[in-house]
């Protein structure tokens, strides 16, 4: 049954909401948006990386975007200006993506799968990547979601009992990178910020507790995941940005009725 | 004797600063003891780098084994991204049963809070919260920094209160940061002044006799804000290079 391609494109893309959003919220609350914009763009130099080697596009993404996560961490941390440090990681690391990307394939590459995501073209591979992928941020994100969020809530509270906030970083980029890797086929390098921030977002105003926040992201990224592939059969328009505009009328539509 | 916590020749440095140097400390079971000095001295500092949150660049840090620490922080920002309800934040790191969380958002003073979301309360319910989830693990040592912070007059009246109340109650050892010295300084078994590193320490009734604890505070009234002139002619004063006057510290910073 999955070699019907608008069912694997369903899969794909609600595959891709559901390992967005337990790290989506983190990137909310922490504020890492355009931390998660940077190592996204990276992903595309990864693309060029795994072309010129052989390798799987997964792994390629996956290092390069680990690499780049640990780097602006690293930079921002030894004083440079945080937001100086993305600007300059999140635009040359794209720039550099994109000349890479084509100096490997020609003149006849399609930037745009790339960009925009290809979700009508993902393979059984592909979605093994994706689902694989997913299982492993959840997997790895609810198994430390207390020390997670108290690291989150305050680095002191969590050293005072026992957690190094440090260490909870690392997890977090290790889960920015592989759900960079996983999105890319889905909505392109430049719209997975979005896949992130926008449905963690939408349940913010419905929300009493980080775990409501969690299960309205995970909801509110699924609907927008099969409602952008629905929009985007009948309107004809291209998948990655249908997913996230369906996500962001949600967005809309839940700050006007949320409670705050 | 037993310390539940000690440092031994601990400096701490931030950035390139050096804000901490030499301090030797240690606190026993049920000891009350109370750090102060004027801003910028290291105070904060110095319990950072004894819950473990700072580094130390030089000496070390010893906890008994398994001790259990309450940490009650000079304040706490929320983003306001976070949903957060009182219940929840006591949950934290590990769920406890609601018994038991009910029991110490009543015993800091925060009874029937636990529904409501964290960033809707006042300073002081704030704070009492904070020491509601410091005490959820009967701890035996409770570490608050400056634990008053943007209350007024009768709001640090009452939490001082509270925290003497809870004290007895649990006979656990206090190590804290304040600026209220006319009411922690009676509770206290034990004063330290620092200043960069510890100036003098010892039973608040001998400190307050000392003669570094005068140039530090003064002498009769206005004492608490007679902190800003320090004149050394106490122990440490071989080897020591540093600018005695206090009265260009940057206010803003604890």
């Amino acid at each position: 049954m999955l070699d019907d391609f608008l069912l694997r494109a369903v899969l794909a893309a609600v595959g891709a909401a559901l390992a967005a959003a337990p790290l989506g919220v983190f990137v909310v609350w922490r504020r890492m948006a355009y931390f998660g914009d940077a190592t996204a763009h990276a992903a595309v130099l990864g693309v060029a990386l795994a072309l010129a080697s052989s390798l799987p596009i997964f792994a390629g993404t996956l290092a390069v975007a680990l690499v780049m996560a640990l780097t602006v961490a690293w930079l921002a941390g030894r004083g440079h200006g945080a937001d100086m440090v993305l600007g300059v990681a999140a635009h040359g690391a794209l720039a550099f993506g994109l000349l890479a990307v084509s100096l490997v394939e020609g003149p006849r590459l399609d930037l745009e799968s790339y960009l925009f995501g290809d979700i009508l073209a993902v393979t059984k591979a592909d979605l093994a990547v994706i689902w694989g992928g997913g299982a492993l941020v959840a997997a790895l994100i609810l198994t430390r979601w207390g020390r997670l969020v108290t690291a989150t809530v305050s680095e002191d509270l969590a050293w005072a009992a026992g957690i190094d906030p440090r260490r909870e970083r690392l997890v977090l980029m290790l889960a920015l990178a592989l759900v960079v890797a996983v999105a890319l086929k889905v909505v392109g390098a430049l719209l997975i910020g979005a896949l992130l921030i926008i449905p963690a977002a939408a349940a913010r105003p419905w929300s009493r507790t980080p775990e409501g926040m969690l299960a309205g992201a995970a909801t509110l990224g699924v609907a927008s995941a099969l409602g952008g592939l629905w929009a985007a059969w009948v309107l004809d328009t291209p998948a990655g940005p249908s997913v996230v505009c369906a996500a962001v009328v949600l967005f809309a539509l839940s700050v006007v009725t949320g409670r705050r | 004797m037993t310390n539940l916590i000690e440092a031994r020749g601990l400096g701490v440095e931030q950035g390139s600063r050096l804000v901490l140097r030499d301090v030797d400390f240690a606190i026993r079971a049920g000891e009350i003891v109370t750090v102060v000095g004027p801003n910028g001295s290291g105070k904060s500092t110095l319990l950072k780098a004894l819950i473990g949150a700072l580094p130390p660049s030089a000496g070390r840090v010893r906890r008994k084994p398994g001790l259990r620490l309450g940490y009650v922080p000079q304040g706490l920002r929320l983003d306001a991204s976070m949903p957060m309800s009182v219940g929840r934040f006591l949950d934290l790191p590990r769920r406890v049963p609601g018994e038991a969380r009910r029991a110490a958002l009543e015993e800091a003073g925060a009874g029937g809070l636990d529904d409501r979301p964290l960033t809707g309360l006042s300073g002081g319910q704030f704070q009492r919260v904070l020491l509601a989830r410091a005490l959820l693990d009967r701890p035996e040592l409770l570490i608050l920094d400056e634990p008053t912070t943007g209350l007024d007059q009768p709001g640090q009246a009452a939490f001082y209160q509270r925290l003497e109340e809870v004290r007895n109650a649990m006979g656990c050892a206090v190590l804290m940061v304040s600026h209220e010295l006319h009411v922690v300084m009676s509770a206290s078994d034990r004063v330290i002044c620092v200043n960069g590193h510890i100036c003098c320490e010892g039973h608040p009734e001998v400190v307050a006799q000392a003669e570094e604890y005068r140039a530090l505070f003064g002498t009769g009234t206005g004492g608490a804000l007679a902190l800003y002139r320090h004149e050394h002619s106490h122990r440490h004063d071989a080897g020591c290079d540093h600018d005695h006057d206090h009265a260009h510290h940057d206010e803003g910073q604890a």
